[in-house]
């Protein structure tokens, strides 16, 4: 039972991070309608930038947080300006291609920028905190407590601000949007810069977790995935509920599967969803 | 280099050429002519690799082999493993539209390079196979020489598939797939039949390649090697052309090749890791085929329409 909660914890900690990635990714999908395959290399990237303000100004992981957001939704924008843009009249296709050699450009320069050994933020050992025979580690709060805010703030986004309310439409009905006149160009830089900075929390807050390492966002590329399918595609209510749904899935198939098979249980979540309910748990717009 | 170690090197060049070439013309099954974004590639590459790694060496230590059968049985052994596999694969996602497809095809070749990785009893792990001998004790030069005779055998199975009717029903439904059901045919069974026979190539590739290097571990079909650089063979050379893919295989391999020679000029501190520096190169490239010229060096030839003169 015991072992049962702390797992549940582990999968609420999991959940938080992937639902972060995966409201990014689902906002991306909605508006610009292709799968980003580079968006577990912008949370690595996120949660690289944030290593360079705790090890240059020495400043707790937290402060270094809005920085790296700021420094990746600058980098997302910067990314569509110079190469997602020319192609994106095209063919979704070709986006798709393109987002998956800026996933291995952008690890490569990880690599070659900070090294490919893993890193973290701070050495040491937490003292977990004891609720009767469960023990939570501080970081854990953190990570979930800073999840929700940053959640809450894009709620307040998209129902209180034009420009959330534009995104929405041009997810839900794109030439219904169009035709009433919502700057397309403008809403798309927002979708990357407000992805692209989720991407980063979710990625510094999993190195918090965990450790940094180039290859730390693609792993989850696919429970992220998972989740944005599972929640309904351009929906970021249901990304939220699709990434906690999937992070306590993996968190708790290790008592029945080896650790090592988590990404497949995400996987095989989202091809149940396929299979069963394309649209979604919230039906998707795409 | 001087003249005579590039010679020396030109069987191992080319025989890894046409392993590439051979994935690439699966994967123009697939993608060029009927559109579905595999991007699984690695896995069914692995499957075909693994198979025949097992079925044709000697005796196993600590995983399931020591058939010691024949180069020929094995390779049939990697393509009818596939089979079922791909037709799995393919079932569940005939439906899907190209980006859940994408997702669909990454995940099964995670779940397959997990599987690897970690069904010691059956492939090592970690460890790899090793000692995969070349058939009937040939050398590099002349395996070579049996690699380019299946790129070649193929090649022209791909082409007149590509010309027959099957051919041009896979890219009517790449090109309008409402149109092409109006005309009565079965989106989905063309479809999957399509996706088995691209992965049975890759599996084929996968197992002239274990015979070819003579050690598989799961390092080497990570998505970087077995999915990404087949990708940018197929676009660079123009997707929906066979001999494009020939000619993609051929120039991307070796400009692959001589960023390790540019790499090699580059000071080590200024790049940190050699291996990242090429495939950030190699990154740099596709973006800017992409962006300059999608539809490659050699665009797919279209039928001219009723009336119209072939230029």
């Amino acid at each position: 039972m015991i072992e049962l909660i702390h797992l549940l914890i582990n999968g609420i900690v999991l959940g938080s991070i992937l639902a972060l990635g995966a409201v990014g990714a689902t906002m991306i999908f909605g508006v610009l309608r292709f799968a980003h395959f580079a968006h577990g290399d912008f949370m690595a990237v996120g949660a690289y930038f944030a290593l360079t303000v705790v090890t240059v100004f020495n400043l707790p992981v937290l402060a270094a947080l809005p920085v790296a957001m700021l420094g990746m939704a600058g980098l997302a924008v910067g990314i569509d300006q110079l190469i997602y843009r020319r192609i994106r009249r095209v063919q979704p296709v070709i986006l798709l291609i393109s987002s998956f050699a800026t996933a291995l450009i952008l690890r490569s320069a990880i690599q070659m920028i900070w090294g490919g050994s893993n890193q973290v933020y701070e050495v040491g050992i937490q003292l977990p905190w004891r609720i009767g025979p469960i023990a939570i580690k501080p970081d854990h709060v953190l990570i979930v407590a800073a999840a929700a805010i940053l959640v809450l703030l894009v709620h307040g986004f998209l129902t209180r601000t034009r420009m959330g309310k534009a995104m929405r439409a041009m997810s839900d009905n794109m030439d219904l949007a169009l035709i009433t006149g919502i700057p397309a160009e403008r809403v798309i830089m927002w979708t990357w810069a407000i992805g692209g900075a989720l991407a980063a929390a979710a990625g510094v807050l999993l190195g918090m977790d965990t450790r940094l390492h180039p290859t730390m966002g693609w792993t989850l590329l696919l429970p992220i995935f998972a989740a944005t399918i599972l929640g309904g595609i351009g929906r970021p209510y249901g990304a939220i509920l699709g990434g906690l749904v999937i992070g306590c899935a993996m968190e708790l198939s290790t008592l029945v599967l080896p650790g090592t098979y988590k990404p497949a249980v995400a996987f095989a979540i989202m091809i149940l969803t396929l299979i069963v309910r394309p649209q979604g748990i919230i039906k998707g717009s795409v | 280099m001087d003249l005579a170690g590039i010679v020396a090197y030109m069987p191992f060049f080319l025989g890894l050429v046409g392993i590439y070439a051979i994935m690439t013309l699966g994967l123009n099954v697939q993608w060029g002519m009927t559109g579905q974004f595999n991007i699984g590639i690695a896995g069914f590459f692995a499957v075909g690799a693994y198979t025949t790694a097992i079925l044709t060496t000697g005796p196993a230590d600590g995983w399931l082999g020591g058939f010691n059968l024949p180069f020929l049985v094995g390779l049939a052994g990697a393509v009818l493993v596939c089979l079922p596999v791909a037709w799995v694969v393919g079932r569940i996602t005939a439906n899907l539209r190209t980006d859940y497809l994408a997702i669909a095809t990454i995940g099964i070749a995670e779940i397959i390079r997990l599987f690897v990785l970690n069904e010691g009893w059956l492939t090592h792990g970690t460890r790899g196979i090793p000692g995969i001998a070349k058939p009937l004790g040939m050398g590099t030069l002349n395996y070579t020489l049996v690699i380019l005779a299946f790129v070649a055998l193929i090649y022209v199975m791909v082409e007149v598939a590509r010309r027959s009717p099957w051919g041009r029903v896979l890219r009517a439904i790449r090109d309008s797939e409402p149109a092409t059901a109006a005309a009565g045919k079965d989106i989905a069974r063309f479809r999957l039949q399509a996706f088995v026979v691209g992965s049975c190539i890759m599996a084929l590739g996968g197992g002239l390649y274990a015979h070819f290097v003579g050690f598989i571990s799961p390092e080497a079909f990570r998505p970087l090697y077995g999915t990404f650089l087949v990708w940018v063979m197929l676009i660079a050379g123009g997707s929906g052309n066979n001999l494009g893919a020939l000619l993609g295989a051929l120039v991307v391999w070796i400009i692959w090749s001589s960023t390790e020679l540019l790499a090699g000029l580059v000071p080590v501190a200024l790049i940190g890791s050699e291996s990242a520096f090429r495939i950030f190169l190699i990154g740099v490239l596709l973006q800017i085929i992409l962006v300059t010229r999608p539809q490659g060096m050699l665009p797919e030839r279209r039928p001219p329409m009723p009336g119209e003169k072939r230029p």
